[in-house]
Formats: C-alpha cells, structure tokens, sequence
C-alpha cells in the first residue's frame, strides 16, 4: 500500500495532503501560544518551558517536544520531498509553453510553489535564529525565549523575513487546506462553501495571529 | 471581417514549429471558427502553400476531435468546442494566436494535429465495464437510483477532446480520468471492478507522462461539456477506498 | 469497336436472390438461422483474422464482440479515436420492444411500423429479426453501464419519436448516439487491452483484396505517415457508415466518406438502393456559402415543438408578431392523427413543399419554425429545460437566437442513407467473405428510416447478427490459401491504389477538392435531393462526368502522399463520389415511383402524396459496377410480404 502511494502522482498527493494538515494543526497550537507573549515575559517563558515539560512524568524532560519535532521534520520532508517530485513531473509534462500566454492559468500552482520555497528557507532560518540561535541577532539566551523574540523583531529585517514569510503562510493554506480537502476527496459540491470558508478563516487567523508578535514589538506593546 | 491569424506552423513530430502570420478577409460573423479555417486553407492551396492541417470531424461539438488553443484558451474563449466557436465572438481587425494542445503526451503530428492516444491508453486500462455480449441481465433486473444515474451522466459526456490537459499548466489528465471513474464507478454495474478500475487508470495516467494535478480548476473551467472539478475529488475518494481495500487483501 | 454504351443504358442480369434466409414462420426464423449456422471449434478461433473497417456502433460493437468469442480482429478507424466515430453524433434515441410503457408495444409492432416506415420497400426476414434483438440491445447497454435516462424509481425512461405511437426509445438525454458509442468503444478498449483486437486509428481503407472470388483483406493508408500497406484476413466486414456525403452539406461528420464501401463495390460488391436518402426534416438551416456542414436537431423536438409557417406568402413579420389564426400548423392541418410527429420524409417533403410556395421563412425563404411558445406555457420553462436544454443550447450557439423567447427555425437536411452493399440475411455482401453491417448496408429500413432506428441497427448488427453469421461462413472456409504482399492480385491492388494518389498528385491544377465536393454535391441536392423528375436526373447525369473529367484535368493537391495530407485525403474521397453519385442518379431515375424517401415528381396522389408503385418496383435494386462511367447491370432482389401488408402509407 505505502509503494502504491508513493509510485502514484494522486498517493503522493495524498502525503502532502496528511503532511501538510499535521503541518497545519502544528501551526495553529504555535499561533496560539505565540499570543502569550502579549501576556509579560513570565507567563511566555512559563509557557515555553511547559513545552518541554508535556507528559511528565511519563515522559522524560523534552521527550514529548522531541517527539513532534521528529514528526515535524518527517512532515517537511515527505511535504517537500513529494511538491518537488510531483512539480518535476508537472513541468516535464508541459515543457512546451504557449506562445498566447495566459497568466492566470498558474497562478495557483505558481504561488503553492514559489510560496513552498518561501516557507522552507523561512523554517531554516527560524530554527537558526530562535531554536538554536546559531543566527540569533545580540546575545541568544537559552530558556529566556521573551527576550529572544523581542531582540529578533527589534532587527528591520527580522520583521521584514517574518512578515513575508507569513504572508506566504496565509496564502499556502488558503489553497492548501481546499486542496488537501479535494485530494483526501473530502470534497463535495454540498460542502464546497464551507471548506473553501475555513480555508480562508484559517488562513487569515494564522497570519493575523502570526504577525501580531512583530507588530506587538514594533509598536512597543511587548518589549 | 478581416482578421490576422498567428498559426502555429510545424511539418511534422520531428520538425521545428514556429507562428506563421496569415492575413484572412471577408469573413462573415456566422462562420464557425473552423469555416473561417477552411476559408485560409483554400486561399493557401491555390497560391500553392501548404494548407493548415488541424483535427475536426462532426463540427456539431461532440465527436471531440477539434482541438486548438485560441489566445491561450482551449477551445477559444467561449465554453464550447472549437468547432461550435463562431466569428461573432471576434471583432474586425483582431488578431488571433491559434496553437496546438501542448503537453508532452500530446506530441505534435502536424501544425495543430497532436496525437491523442494517450487518452486511449487510460480507457483501455480500466475504463469499461467487462459485459461481454449475451451475457446481460434483464435491464430492469437493477434499477439505479435517478441521482445516481444523472450523476453517471454528468459525468458520462466527456468528449475525450483534451481540452482539460491543454488547459493545465500541468499537462495533467486528472479530469478526463476522473469523468469515466466517476461515470462507472457510481453504477452497480460497475462496482465489481469499481477498486482495480481507479487504480489502474491512474497508473496508466501516470505512466503516460501526464502531470499532477494542483487543483487550479483550469481543467473544468475549459471543459466544454461541463465536467465538474469535483470529479476530479471524487476519483481521490475512488482511489484511497481502492488503495485500502486493496492493502487490506 | 464497339460504342459503349450510354450510363442509362443499363442492362438487367439475374435477379439476386438471398440464399441464407430461412423460410417458416417469421418469428422463428432468426433462430433457425442461428441453429442452422456452422459454429468454429473456440480453440480454432483465434486462428482467424478478421477485419473491421469502422469504429461506430456498428463497428465498434462487432470489433468487440469477435474479439471476445476469440477471433483475431484487426480494425480500422480514420479518426484519431475509435470514440470519435460519427454514431457519437446520433441525439434522439433507440427504439426497443421492451414495452415497459404498458402501452401495447410488441416486437411484432416494432417489426410492422419499420416495414411500413420503410414504404415496404426493407426485406421482412431482416427486419423482424432487428425488432427482436432491440430488446436484447438495451440489456447489453444497460450491462455496459450506459447511463440511460431513468425515472425516480430507478427504472429506464423512454419517449416517444416520429412515425409510431408507443413510447419506445430510451435515450441519455441529447446524447444517446454518444453513449451507445462509448460503451462500444469501452467494450472494443477492454479487448484492445487484452490483446485481441489490433486497433489502427488514423488508418483510412482505400482499396479491398479480392483472391479466388473471396474478400481477403484491404489496402490502408497510414493518415500519418501517409504510407499505404496491406493487411490479410479471413474475412472483411465493412462497418463504415453512409454515404451521405455525397451531397457536400449534410448532417455527417465531415471526413465520413464512401470509399470502402465504393472501393468493395467496384470489386464486385453490388451496391442496393443508392437513391434511397434521408433527409430530416429538422435540421438548423445554412447561413451562407461558406457553410461547411448542417447541423441537426433531435427529431424529439417534435415531440413538444410545433411546426409553422405564416400563412400568407412573403410575410416578413417577426414570428412573435404573427398572430395566431394567420399561422399554418401545416402538419397538424393535413396529418391530424399524427401532427408533428410524422415520419421524417413526410414531414421533410411537407416543408419543402410550403416553402416552394414562398411561405418559408428566415433568409433566403428556407426555413419554417418549429415554436416551443405552447410547450413552455403547458410544462413550464424549467421542464422544458430538462427535456431540450442542450439542444436549445446548442441551437443558440450556432445562430444567436434564444429559442426560449424566439421560435427556432429548421429546414431539411440529408441525414442518412437508406442504401447501401447489398447483403444477405447473414448480412454477407455479393463478395463471399465481405461482411456490410449498420448505415453502410442497405438492410433494414427500406425507402425511410424511423427516428431511433439507426443506433438500433448498429448495434445489432454488430452486438448479435454478424458475430453469429459470420461463424458460419469462416467455419466453412476454415483453411484458406495464405496470401503475402508477393501475391499478384494483391501487387495489383496496391499499385492501383498507389497510382491514383500519384495521379491525384501530379495533376497540379487551379481547383480545390472542396470547389469540386462543391460543385457535385448542390448538382445533387438539385436534382435528387428532396424531389426528384425524370429531366433533372437527366441532367445531372449529363453533368457528372463532366465534372470528373474537370476534376482529373483541374484538380490541385498540395504536398506529397508520404505525410499526413488532408487534402489528399480529401481529393481521395471525392474520386469516389463523383462515381457514386452518378450510380445514385442512375438508381433515382430508373425507379419511376414514389416511396419513402425518394420522392419522383411523375408519382404522387393527387394531393401530393408519394405514390408507390408495387406492380412495377417492389423489389430491391443491387447494381454490379462494369467500369467508371459505365452502364452498370441492375439485378433485382423481388421483395416478398407475408406479415405487412403493403397499403399505401398514411398518417392522416
């Protein structure tokens, strides 16, 4: 079964489909405790350490959050590993353009994959700068990840990377959730409104909740 | 009218093709596209050049021969088939780009002709019901509900045109696929073969060089019988329950 | 030297006899022959090639067919697609004898209204046969999957159509030709799969192989390559459609053609009834020169629609202007019982007629209205939506009018051929081994096809007849002679089909093959197209060898024969019908009587009517072909009614 799916354009549109919505689910917790910054340095860092704390005490420290960064990065790579297989595949079966060129035809397909390659730098980047702090602008502080966020978004191109990147985020799950929907053929033309609604309910909370941090240091409301 | 065509022009499969650029007039509103076509291709035979070669056959919109990308979209901007494309929907003076389908399974044969048998493969892949002659039940003996059946017909009426693949901008043949999974899948007399024919028609689909589909709607906006987007969910749907039940076994 | 003798002047040879059709009583005579037929062993089967040329109903479904009972099918199409085959474009529907209406349907009434439809002109044997298999055919289709139009139970819906009074035709909305063909096409891809059937798309029949009196195989042209080659077999059916063509417009697809059937009869395949054509009656009228084909509107219009035209002549008034008491429901008025839904060389001739007398309407006078005003006041816009709604789409398409608020407008088209091979009861033409089935023999519908009737013939030609009567003739001729390219008649052949496609090369004139598809086909809508007279054959006969004598002198095909050439294609075919057309005109002038759809002047009631001449003309006329341009030999097959007593026709 799992050879079927991967030999097959539609099974490996299927792992991006399951890939992508694990990808999703993640974001939306990681929005919403983003928002707790808004809430002083004590309860933000509280936060962050019950992060590595989750399952105690069946779980040893960090176990838990180890486990979904493992299932996180299997997510990636399946969801990268798949939209590169199956866009060399879609290229190769146009290689000849139309000389009438019509923009809107790709519009779609164009922003999922240059957006895709967005996000993919953007998580590099963001693990560097906040995870492990290897890019971290001043002084990363382990266990200290108030500050952390306040210092990035106190640079103009931490904002300016972070903005952009959540933008792209918006504008991948719009189409991204419809799509998985379409794909798990979950779809119908009763339940079109509905899925199409909360692609974009979802799309505009995950940015608008996103890039309320930024905007929260820029304006001073954290600091 | 008078109109200035831009043609895509190329001998044969292995030949370089380029727009060549025709000056054609007296043009009425009534002609369909293709007349407006064989109107050139006269001109073109008397002064002693090669005729435009494209594919037509009924000129009423069903056999699903005619196939020519008209200022980038298939089948010309009304949702119809070219040959039910009339000159009303062009002014004077215009100037019209007329290409052939382009996805790599689709080779060229000649300026707008591609070769279609790729469409062909998929059908003979799965998309029949194995009836052979004599063999059939009293037609009443399985009454189909009418939902269903209108379903099955929805989705019966692909033409096999191609205008779906010429309209992605993956080559992909997801909608043509999904119009006969859908079509069979839906009726219990398909149901016996109802997981090795998805299985099998989007392996061949994959096998033909066809791309993958990214959901743009494309496909179903150039559809020029209407087939839904949603065929294309549905045929999904088909195909996880077919790859279950089939890693069940 | 001898003169030779002018076209008309045909000579009258044996008469042709149909060997295979067992006597008795009429409803056991399909399965005496089935019983009588000699079966081959299964394990022999795929020893023997057959060829198919064709890929419509007809073809399609025997291809598939043949190929399931194990024989080794090798079958042609000209089109890219054995879909693409123009049954796809028949819209009404197929008659069947299920009688689910409760009605008082029978085969026996299918049977009688297709012999009287047909003006007694179709053998009874065959037809009777047709209406017993139609109940066979919807169960196979039904089996396939074609997803014919249901009602809320579940169960099949059918409508009533021209010239009967059951309600008899199943049909999937506009579209029903369409899904008949896909399931065929579906059933022939399983075998293609399954490696029985050797399909050659884009592959055009241009000459038969004859060796030892028998059909042993066809020179094909690769459209693609433009190469001609040869391909053997036991055996030779010719699923090619009609002939309709002729006539340059018509309701046929554009590259439909006569060449394999013209290419068998000139290799000793006699040709039957040639004259006999269907013009329908509802057809969306011509524009303009430029126009390249017609298109037809399902004769189920009929069923709701009503046909008008004002009754004063030159009125110009917009038709919602025209009031009621200064309209003629012609058809209502002189056929009471049946109105509109007569059959269709009635109703053809009917509007011709009222537009003779300068009470057709649109331009040029050629049109009458067929006005849904009623029908969408009775069922409601939405009803009549669901009925109709693709073919009023379709309608407004080609003329941007809304037939919603405006009456459409129609006028006679040629639609169909009647005639065709001459074949037996086992559908076997003249050439032992050469098998005519569906619109390309001349079989079952007499001087008039019934609406619906069409897609029944070809599918049980090709679903049920031929596969049980071909048995028959391989099992007697189990081994034959193996015959290569080397062989002499087969060398002959070839180099004959290779010297006219250099011939047609060479000429480089200043005409093209459409100025002369033309110019032949308005000669014969003229002159033996709806109304036919002794002086307009005449001329017309006057007229074609003239043309084809032009066209050998003036013809200009661009480019060569070893590519994909459309225009030679199309010079190819157009040799073809400016030899059948003088056969036609030939046919139409010798048969000095009225029926169906040939209509001579000289004979008719005197209120217009066609009037038959059973005395002299009951029997089908098969031509054996002598040479190009002369006479051919008339050989009548008498026509015997035992069952359907032929009366003159009325649907008053």
């Amino acid at each position: 079964m799992a050879r079927t799916m991967w030999d097959s354009s539609v099974g490996k549109k299927t792992v991006m489909a399951v890939s992508g919505l694990i990808m999703l689910l993640y974001l939306v917790v990681h929005m919403f405790g983003n928002l707790k910054i808004f809430f002083g340095a004590g309860d933000f860092n509280h936060y962050a350490h019950w992060l590595r704390t989750i399952g105690e005490p069946v779980m040893h420290y960090e176990w838990t959050l180890w486990v979904i960064r493992v299932v996180l990065v299997v997510a990636v790579v399946a969801h990268a590993v798949s939209a590169y297989q199956l866009s060399r595949r879609d290229l190769r079966a146009r290689p000849n353009k139309y000389v009438h060129k019509k923009p809107r035809a790709s519009y779609a397909t164009r922003t999922m994959r240059w957006g895709g390659i967005i996000l993919a730098l953007f998580i590099v980047w963001h693990i560097l700068d906040l995870t492990t702090g290897t890019l971290h602008p001043g002084g990363f502080q382990e266990g200290r990840p108030y500050q952390n966020v306040v210092d990035t978004f106190s640079t103009w191109y931490g904002n300016v990377i972070y903005i952009v990147a959540m933008l792209a985020v918006g504008l991948h799950v719009r189409h991204g959730f419809w799509s998985a929907a379409q794909t798990l053929g979950v779809g119908s033309r009763t339940r079109d409104r509905a899925l199409k609604t909360v692609a974009n309910v979802l799309a505009l909370l995950l940015t608008a909740g996103f890039i309320a941090v930024p905007v929260g240091v820029m304006t001073g409301v954290v600091s | 009218m008078k109109l200035t065509l831009r043609v895509w022009r190329q001998r044969n499969a292995d030949a370089e093709g380029a727009m060549s650029t025709y000056e054609v007039d007296g043009i009425s509103s009534d002609m369909s596209f293709l007349e407006m076509l064989d109107t050139l291709n006269e001109e073109l035979i008397l002064n002693g050049e090669d005729p435009v070669a494209f594919d037509h056959d009924c000129r009423e919109g069903i056999c699903g021969a005619c196939s020519l990308v008209i200022n980038g979209d298939a089948h010309g901007p009304e949702r119809t088939t070219t040959c039910q494309l009339h000159m009303r929907s062009f002014k004077d003076g215009d100037t019209i780009d007329i290409e052939p389908w382009r996805a790599s399974a689709f080779p060229v044969i000649k300026d707008l002709v591609v070769d279609r048998s790729a469409f062909d493969r998929i059908i003979q892949a799965g998309g029949y019901i194995t009836a052979p002659t004599g063999a059939a039940p009293e037609a009443h003996a399985t009454p189909v509900p009418k939902p269903d059946a209108d379903f099955a017909f929805e989705h019966a009426e692909c033409i096999g045109c191609g205008a779906c693949v010429a309209a992605c901008p993956n080559g992909a043949a997801m909608l043509f696929t999904s119009a006969k999974v859908s079509h069979l899948n839906v009726l219990p007399q398909g149901a016996p073969e109802r997981e090795t024919r998805v299985l099998d028609m989007v392996a061949q689909m994959d096998e033909e060089g066809f791309g993958g589909c990214t959901l743009t709607g494309e496909c179903a906006t150039a559809c020029p019988k209407g087939i839904p987007l949603m065929s294309i969910t549905n045929m999904n749907k088909e195909w996880l329950r077919a790859t279950r039940k089939a890693g069940k076994r | 030297m001898t003169i030779p003798a002018a076209y008309t002047d045909y000579a009258t040879g044996a008469p042709v006899v149909d060997a295979k059709a067992p006597t008795g009583p009429i409803e056991q005579r399909w399965d005496t022959r089935r019983f009588e037929a000699k079966l081959v062993n299964p394990a022999n089967r795929r020893k023997h090639t057959v060829i198919v040329v064709g890929t419509g109903l007809a073809g399609g479904s025997a291809g598939a067919t043949l190929a399931e009972q194990g024989y080794h099918v090798v079958q042609f199409c000209y089109q890219d697609s054995p879909r693409r085959a123009h049954s796809i474009a028949a819209q009404g529907g197929i008659n069947a004898a299920k009688n689910y209406r409760n009605d008082g349907d029978s085969i026996h009434r299918l049977f009688y209204d297709t012999v009287k439809g047909g003006d007694f002109r179709a053998r009874e044997s065959n037809v009777r046969r047709l209406a017993q298999i139609s109940v066979e055919i919807i169960d196979q289709c039904v089996a396939q999957g074609v997803p014919f139009a249901r009602e809320y139970g579940g169960l099949l819906d059918t409508r009533s159509f021209g010239g009967v009074q059951v309600s008899r035709t199943f049909y999937a909305r506009g579209q029903t030709g369409q899904q008949l063909l896909l399931g065929a096409y579906q059933a022939l891809s399983r075998q293609i799969a399954a490696g029985n059937v050797e399909m050659h798309p884009r592959t055009e029949m241009l000459d038969l192989i004859v060796i030892d009196g028998r059909a042993r195989g066809i020179v094909a042209r690769d459209l693609i390559t433009g190469k001609t080659d040869i391909y053997i077999a036991d055996a030779v059916v010719l699923a090619s459609g009609g002939y309709g063509n002729v006539f340059y417009l018509s309701t046929n697809a554009m590259n439909s053609n006569a060449t394999a059937i013209w290419r068998a009869h000139r290799r000793g395949a006699y040709f039957a009834n040639p004259c006999f054509t269907q013009i329908h009656p509802t057809c969306i009228p011509r524009t303009g020169d430029h126009q390249s084909k017609l298109t037809l509107m399902s004769e189920s219009l009929r069923n709701d629609g009503r046909i008008w035209v004002p009754k004063a002549k030159g009125d110009t008034r917009p038709p919602n202007r025209i009031p009621e008491d200064e309209r003629d429901y012609y058809l209502e008025r002189i056929y009471p019982s049946f109105g509109n839904l007569v059959p269709r060389d009635i109703a053809s001739r009917a509007a011709k007629n009222v537009c003779d007398e300068g009470r057709g309407v649109g331009p040029g006078g050629q049109g009458v209205y067929l006005d849904f005003a009623e029908a969408i006041q009775r069922m409601g816009r939405k009803a009549v939506e669901a009925k109709y709604g693709n073919l009023f789409d379709m309608y407004q398409r080609i003329t941007d009018e809304d037939p919603y608020e405006v009456p459409m407008r129609i006028y006679p088209a040629v639609h169909y051929t009647m005639g065709g091979l001459w074949v037996d009861y086992d559908l076997q033409t003249t050439i032992p081994g050469l098998f005519a089935i569906g619109e390309a023999n001349f079989s079952d519908h007499g001087a008039n096809r019934l609406g619906a009737s069409a897609l029944m013939q070809g599918l049980a030609d090709g679903y049920f007849v031929l596969p049980a009567t071909i048995n028959d003739y391989l099992a007697r001729n189990p081994h034959q002679e193996k015959v290569t390219a080397e062989h002499p008649a087969v060398r002959e052949v070839m180099a004959e089909t290779e010297g006219r496609i250099e011939r047609l090369l060479a000429v480089d004139g200043d005409r093209t093959p459409d100025s002369f598809h033309r110019e032949v086909g308005e000669l014969m809508w003229e002159f033996c197209g709806m109304a036919r007279t002794d002086a307009g054959l005449r001329k017309a006969l006057e007229r074609i060898p003239q043309i084809r004598e032009e066209f050998w002198r003036r013809i200009k095909v661009p480019g060569s024969g070893e590519e994909f050439n459309q225009s030679l294609e199309k010079a190819n075919r157009i040799v073809d019908y400016l030899e059948l057309a003088e056969l036609m005109c030939l046919d139409a002038l010798h048969r000095a009587e009225s029926c169906g759809g040939h209509f001579r002047e000289e004979s008719q009631t005197p209120d217009g009517e066609a009037a038959r001449r059973d005395d002299a003309f009951s029997y089908a006329a098969a031509w054996e072909f002598t040479g190009t341009g002369e006479a051919p030999v008339l050989h009548k097959e008498d026509l015997v009614f035992e069952y359907v007593h032929p009366t003159q026709r009325s649907y008053a």
